[in-house]
């Protein structure tokens, strides 16, 4: 009974995202009815993680075939432990971002909030459903739908600026989502069921080489748009005209860690290790990301604006996930992992506070914040421990996935990989600590009087702050990410050996 | 009304009939097949007959408001054209005669034509262009079947498949296979033969666009499809004479071409004509790749877009009944105003670019799959590429419907339209809204139960 009902859990969390976005529609003309609704079906939803944990950690197999398109051809959820990882780390910021978007959106007067609060529960809905695809055409529907929901998000301030970017967006990612639908078709055509498994499901013996080769770029493409890997990441700066909590939540976490989680998908539980090898691809990817990961970092050095500095600064953090699995190593396989996580966790904090500054003050820039830390103290704490974090600084949870990576591009012996991590570490305190120079020892006689944010902005920042340090120091509490992380690096070198 | 809803329970009937039972053959008068005429009601022509006569219904349900206030005046003659049209469209379904599909094709072109004369001046010129070229269309056509008919020597579709299958190929047949498909490829609006459609859809009374654009043009690809599968013998249309290769490229060429003119459009009505263009073109590339999945592919696309088609343009003419507009600048922050209405259409147009769970992706998917089992890759190219083709002007709507905030001059006009909203409204949200909303769910529906369709009716048949 119990097993029965931990099967249909997952739609059951997909379900409540619709349930909070019907809901939000419903009750738009009573703002505060609708804003404790949200926030409590995010718990409710937080609640429901906890026994698929469980399931997960035991081994056991939870699964539900939601409908048959075709023979053969099913939508099907299950969870297994690198979708459960994702999904926990989405469900679980879902909760800060909740609270965080209703200060917000209240602090700055944002119109069509129901729209907003609606669209972002169905992209969180999205983002858990590409999480618990069990198979390609899955991940294909809710990959599709999570450019879909977001759009609204991308556009919501509604000027020609947002409207242009959201163009864009929907230029790149329905580009991808298309080539992803090909190498489907394809690899469905084959006559393969492509059902994710450890070590993937792709045989260069059985259907030739260059199909293979062929097949990797088209889907690699179709994942890496969202991954934001260069020369495919320019929609992801100009989406940052979204309100911060989009940024923060979908664009720090959901939307490209959906990318990020599909690189993961395609590279280990399609292609698989051995593979991969075979084909040769592995280094062109690695080259790709590096060159992602420094370019990226040397460009948010650039920016003034600092929810620009920190979108370039996540295309090159994005990369560092990609390099870190396209290595194809037991130990930077685990700091990609960690780093999927704590990048997230990190990033939301950073964005939070830079939407607290912005509704506080209406600054955006870099330069206009001098002597700020003064005035919002708890804000400006939050983003420094958010910074040492990204600087990679112990015991924060960044610097634990960085020395996996780095150990693992030792591991499997490809040093170069590890300097191109200290590299972009140390530009990373570069484009930061400056901020933080500023913020708190900079004076500037003719700053005008602000005070913190409304407690419903500072609050999720400072929780999510102390997630950095606390994950960096336990990493299993409490969603026992280290354990799903070391069942999926077992799993996944399990069958290449 | 009731005739209409006769005609569609009777299909569904005959439809759950063939399923339960094979086929019915009817022979007219009651002479026996090869000499008199036969009706045939197999699983494809009862399944096509359920969509034709199911959309017209629901369109018609839809429209009756705008039609008294379109053709005042006209209004019995309005329906019993609208009646023709229905039989000839029915006819051609349902006939197992080469002859007799060429004498309702006419009826229903015949009712077509005046239909789009409803529309005024204009819709005179327009409709008169289309009579022009449809009667060339039809010509086309009965030559083609005279051709068939001096080599064979018989009208009735199974016998000449039956005797071609015997005599193998000959110049005269090919021939007349080329004839017939230049005649259908007309009906249909294939590229290079479209040029009636964009005007005849945009000129005519909205109700009337909204009634001819979903069926007509699907039940002339129907016949091809027809034509592949029970008269020419396998193989025949793609070996003897090159029509499947005409007909993959031409419709490759007409997605491209739609697409893009679709694009630049600024009229609504006119954008989703070549929209229409752009999809039967899919539709051409699935008859003639000709493998099971593809008319599979085929039959399903005809049905989706039936069903998108039917609502975009009740959207449309909704839309025209209130604004007296079809501009897509007339579109700016209806959003707000008609939200049921444009939730339905959002819908709709999603389905349109080929996002699942929606049914315009599966009959794309089988598309796909069936171009990468004959490793056409230049089709699927195309197949996949037109999604994006179609994005472009699908979110050129929807951006305006839902993002574009109104200036002071649209500001105006909105006032006087909510000032209008008294009876329009009340009227639409009676007849439209609900129609919308059907065919919306049918949408998402047909899209995630399609394979129920798929196993029970079509595989079976081919």
């Amino acid at each position: 009974m119990i097993d029965e009902l931990k099967n249909t859990m997952p739609i059951m969390i997909i379900g409540l995202t619709i349930l909070s976005a019907i809901l939000s529609q419903v009750f738009s003309n009573r703002p505060k009815f609708r804003d404790y609704l949200s926030v409590s079906i995010t718990i409710f939803a937080i609640f429901l993680v906890f026994p698929l944990l469980n399931g997960v950690l035991n081994k056991e197999v939870i699964e539900f075939t939601l409908i048959q398109i075709s023979p053969g051809l099913n939508i099907c959820l299950s969870v297994d432990p690198a979708g459960m990882l994702f999904a926990t780390l989405a469900l679980a910021l879902w909760l800060p971002a909740t609270i965080y978007s209703i200060g917000y959106m209240r602090g700055h007067h944002e119109s069509n909030q129901s729209r907003f609060y609606s669209a972002f529960a169905l992209s969180i809905g999205a983002a858990v459903g590409v999480a618990f695809s069990s198979n390609l055409i899955t991940f294909v529907l809710f990959y599709e739908l999570l450019s879909l929901f977001t759009y609204p998000l991308v556009i919501h301030r509604q000027t020609d600026e947002a409207i242009k970017a959201g163009r864009k967006y929907l230029a790149y990612t329905l580009t991808g989502g298309i080539a992803l639908v090909a190498g489907t078709a394809w690899i469905y055509s084959l006559g393969i069921e492509a059902k994710f498994e450890p070590g993937g499901f792709i045989n260069p013996d059985e259907i030739g080489h260059s199909t293979s080769l062929f097949l990797f770029f088209l889907l690699f493409f179709g994942v890496s748009i969202k991954a934001a890997v260069m020369p495919l990441h320019s929609w992801l700066p100009n989406a940052m005209v979204a309100p911060t909590p989009v940024s923060a939540l979908l664009h720090a976490v959901a939307v490209v860690k959906a990318g990020a989680f599909g690189v993961l998908r395609v590279l280990i539980f399609v292609f698989g290790a051995t593979t991969l090898t075979d084909i040769g691809v592995a280094p062109i990817i690695c080259v790709l990301a590096s060159i992602t990961l420094v370019a990226g970092s040397m460009l948010a050095l650039r920016h003034d604006n600092l929810k620009r500095r920190l979108a370039y600064s996540t295309i090159s953090h994005l990369s560092y996930i990609v390099l870190g699995i396209a290595l194809l190593g037991p130990l930077a396989l685990t700091g990609a992992l960690l780093h999927l996580v704590g990048h997230g966790v990190t990033k939301i904090t950073l964005f939070f506070c830079a939407g607290a500054i912005d509704v506080r003050t209406h600054k955006q820039n870099v330069s206009q914040i001098a002597g700020i830390g003064r005035q919002m103290p708890f804000t400006m704490t939050a983003f420094t421990l958010a910074a040492l974090s990204m600087a990679g600084i112990p015991p924060f949870i960044l610097f634990t996935s960085k020395w996996f990576l780095g150990s693992g591009a030792v591991q499997t012996g490809m040093y170069f990989y590890m300097f191109v991590y200290m590299f972009s570490g140390v530009i990373s305190a570069a484009y930061l600590f400056p901020i933080i120079y500023r913020a708190f020892w900079v004076k500037s006689p003719d700053f005008p009087k602000f005070g913190e944010a409304s407690a419903t902005i500072v609050a999720p920042l400072i929780f999510t702050s102390i997630l950095t340090l606390a994950w960096g120091l336990i990493p299993n509490s409490p969603f026992g990410f280290f354990s799903l992380i070391e069942i999926v690096v077992s799993i996944a070198f399990e069958a290449r050996l | 009304m009731a005739a209409v809803f006769l005609s569609t329970a009777l299909s569904f009937l005959g439809l759950n009939h063939v399923l339960e039972n094979g086929e019915i053959r009817y022979a007219l008068g009651g002479w026996a097949p090869p000499l008199g005429i036969e009706y045939v009601l197999d699983n494809i022509s009862a399944f096509v007959s359920v969509v034709v006569t199911t959309i017209s219904l629901l369109v018609i349900y839809a429209t009756r408001h705008i039609v008294s206030a379109e053709i005042s005046g006209h209004l019995s003659s309005f329906y019993c054209l609208v009646l023709l049209l229905l039989a000839g469209l029915t006819g051609i379904v349902v006939t197992g005669d080469l002859f007799n599909l060429f004498v309702f094709l006419e009826i229903a072109s015949l009712a077509a034509y005046s239909l789009v004369f409803l529309g005024g001046r204009r819709a005179m010129l327009a409709g008169y262009r289309y009579l022009i070229l449809g009667s060339i269309g039809g010509s086309l056509y009965l030559l083609g079947v005279a051709f068939i008919y001096f080599s064979t020597g018989t009208l009735n579709m199974s016998d000449v498949l039956y005797i071609l299958n015997q005599q193998g190929a000959s110049s005269s047949v090919s021939a007349g296979a080329i004839f017939i498909f230049a005649g259908l490829g007309l009906k249909m609006g294939l590229v290079p033969l479209h040029f009636w459609l964009p005007n005849a859809y945009t000129e005519a009374p909205s109700s009337v666009a909204s009634l001819i654009a979903p069926i007509m043009t699907k039940v002339a690809a129907y016949s091809m499809l027809r034509m592949f599968i029970s008269v020419f013998p396998e193989g025949y249309l793609i070996n003897e004479v090159p029509i499947g290769l005409m007909l993959i490229s031409l419709g490759s060429l007409g997605v491209l071409v739609g697409s893009i003119i679709a694009i630049s459009q600024s009229n609504l009505r006119r954008m989703f004509a070549y929209s229409s263009i752009s999809q039967l073109g899919l539709i051409a590339i699935g008859i003639g790749l000709a493998t099971p999945l593809s008319f599979i592919a085929a039959l399903l696309h005809i049905m989706n877009h039936a069903i998108m088609k039917a609502l975009l343009f009740l959207v449309v003419s909704d839309i025209n009944s209130r604004f007296k507009s079809e501009e897509l600048k007339s579109l700016v922050g209806i959003g707000k105003v008609m939200k049921l209405n444009m939730i339905a259409f959002t819908i709709a147009a999603i389905s349109m670019i080929g996002i699942p769970p929606t049914a315009g992706f599966f009959s794309k998917w089988y598309l796909a799959l069936a171009a990468i089992d004959l490793n056409q890759w230049p089709v699927l190219i195309i197949i996949l590429g037109s999604s994006l083709l179609t994005a472009v002007y699908i979110f050129r709507i929807l951006e305006n419907v839902f993002v574009k905030t109104a200036d002071s001059e649209s500001k105006n006009n909105q006032q006087s339209i909510d000032s209008k909203f008294g009876d329009a409204h009340e009227l639409s949200l009676l007849n439209i809204t609900p129609v919308l909303l059907i065919l919306a769910i049918s949408i998402i529906a047909i899209g995630i139960f399609n394979m129920l369709i798929i196993t029970h009716i079509l595989e079976p048949a081919l």
